[in-house]
């Protein structure tokens, strides 16, 4: 990518570009291993569609934001860093706002103050602060790309399983025979709780696993 | 020269040798006429809603001790009592496989996620219970009446309603004397309350049989007497206060007392050893604060019963009390918390 274009001053032990999307999605998953956000995490996933959209929404404005941290990252005094990343951040979340009143008003409703709320996501904050500020700009959307769709993907593992148990329905389309009993809890607060804790179970399952082996 | 048989331990030097096994064993025992009038009262669909409840329970504990290389816990007795509470207070007629679930949350998600039993900090059965109420909210609050014709012969259709399915509710049923009370202001005669002749869950409904459980272990010195009695007084006094304020609009302290699953709460679920306070005065504030959530939920709440919640707040508040109530070590001088 635009990595050589760049002047950075990675050490050469770097790890590989591909490694830095493979990683978000994965070994570092923000949600599954990095525990950060789980404000939206566990506030909009009780269906699949809002988790979708707003992991969707969250990867947008992470990517953009990295973008632009990275550009300036050479411009931002070292003190007000982090008011000026915020500021970055707003931005996009100002535009991603609009941007979903204007295709779906019932969504936007849905999601409510979470939209907002990606202003003070950690991981577009922990992305910024942690790689684009010290990185080229071809890694910081690598990288971005990487955590997004790694947010995305958890945010969807937890509001298919929700949806699933709690309603029935995946994407509003019925999976389960008429006859299922729904299981209220997990579209409530609670359920999300349940599901996430599931979720890391499962995932550290594996670590420990493959830590053993 | 020290003496080679010479034991060092740190105190309590002089013990009677009663253990955990001992005391949950004396608990199944104060436990098993409940479950008895429970059956001849609600009928077999009552029994197997009890033993799914039980194999659950067990069933959990074994597998989740093995799977973590421990050495089986389930002798101690103690999933066998969460079994027995979690079952009691089901309705009669909950699916088996909603129980199945319950059981195996109440000890998965109970106590061992927590370190297994003396480091729950919730009582197991309620936290199961408290996930079905959340979980089914219809299945949990379909009631079967008491004393009903061909209650040993008759199984129903929800007590067996396929795994994952909604139950179809066949026949009658019956509402609680505290869903009549809060929906249709009825309330139900304070004798039939106390003898259990009236509908409910499982084992909550004869008050009498819960209470001489209790003072079979209050006698045995296995549990102790100041949470019941502060969580009940609570409830008196309080319902007595405001039934003289208006007798019409709040229900009479003894219709307060025996009905619902406050009797069973306060015997056998807020006594629990691991979620209630150290001290003395610990125990009754733990028990006074349980009364009195249990009063405003029954009658501010918008449930008709709410000792479940009342007990599982009570188990939160536990060892911040402890913190409070720290007692004064002997030749210090006392200082503020």
């Amino acid at each position: 990518m635009s990595a050589g274009i760049t002047k950075h001053t990675e050490p050469k032990a770097d790890p590989s570009s591909t490694d830095e999307f493979i990683k978000g999605l994965w070994r570092e998953n923000p949600v599954f291993v990095q525990v950060v956000g789980m404000c939206p995490t566990l506030a909009v996933s009780n269906s699949a569609q809002n988790a979708l959209a707003m992991g969707l929404a969250t990867a947008f404005v992470l990517v953009m934001s990295n973008i632009l941290v990275s550009a300036l990252r050479n411009f931002i005094p070292k003190e007000v860093r982090i008011a000026s990343f915020i500021l970055v951040i707003a931005t996009f979340v100002t535009i991603v706002d609009y941007a979903i009143q204007a295709i779906s008003v019932d969504l936007h409703k849905n999601l409510g103050a979470f939209i907002a709320l990606i202003v003070v996501n950690c991981i577009i904050l922990s992305r910024a602060e942690a790689f684009a500020s010290k990185n080229g700009i071809g890694k910081s959307i690598l990288d971005a790309m990487g955590m997004g769709l790694g947010f995305v993907f958890a945010l969807f593992c937890l509001g298919a399983v929700r949806e699933i148990l709690g309603n029935g329905t995946l994407f509003g389309i019925a999976v389960l025979p008429e006859s299922f009993e729904k299981w209220i809890i997990m579209i409530l607060p609670a359920g999300g709780f349940f599901t996430l804790a599931a979720w890391l179970l499962l995932f550290n399952f594996f670590k420990l696993k493959k830590a053993k082996a | 020269m020290l003496s080679k048989t010479l034991h060092i331990s740190s105190s309590p030097h002089i013990n009677k040798g009663i253990s955990t096994d001992t005391i949950m064993r004396n608990v199944v025992y104060a436990l098993l006429p409940m479950v008895v009038f429970a059956v001849y009262a609600f009928g077999t669909n009552a029994l197997f809603v009890i033993l799914a409840s039980l194999v659950a329970c067990v069933g959990t504990e074994h597998l989740l001790c093995v799977w973590s290389g421990k050495p089986s816990t389930i002798s101690d007795g103690s999933a066998v009592i969460t079994g027995l509470l979690l079952g009691l207070t089901l309705p009669p007629i909950f699916p088996i496989w909603m129980t199945i679930i319950g059981g195996i949350l109440s000890i998965a998600l109970g106590k061992f996620v927590f370190g297994g039993l003396g480091s729950n900090p919730f009582n197991p059965a309620l936290v199961g219970r408290a996930f079905l109420q959340a979980a089914f909210p219809v299945a949990i609050t379909t009631w079967y009446p008491a004393f009903s014709e061909g209650r040993f012969t008759n199984f129903s259709g929800s007590v067996f309603a396929f795994p994952f399915s909604t139950p179809i509710v066949d026949g009658i049923t019956g509402a609680t004397p505290l869903s009549a009370f809060k929906f249709d202001k009825v309330t139900a005669d304070s004798m039939d309350l106390a003898l259990g002749l009236v509908s409910g869950s499982i084992g909550e409904t004869s008050a009498l049989l819960i209470a001489l459980g209790g003072i079979y272990l209050i006698t045995r010195k296995m549990m102790n007497w100041r949470i019941p009695v502060s969580i009940l007084g609570t409830v008196f006094v309080l319902s007595g206060i405001l039934f003289l304020i208006d007798p019409k609009l709040y229900p009479s302290p003894f219709f307060m007392l025996f009905s619902g699953g406050l009797m069973l709460g306060a015997m056998f679920m807020a006594t629990d050893m691991v979620g209630s306070p150290i001290t003395p005065l610990g125990v009754v504030i733990y028990g006074v604060f349980i009364g009195l959530l249990v009063v405003v939920i029954r009658i501010w709440g918008g449930l008709p019963e709410g000792v479940m919640y009342a007990i599982l707040l009570g188990n939160a508040l536990s060892p911040q009390i402890d913190n409070l109530i720290r007692p004064r070590i002997y030749g210090t001088k006392k200082t503020k918390p």
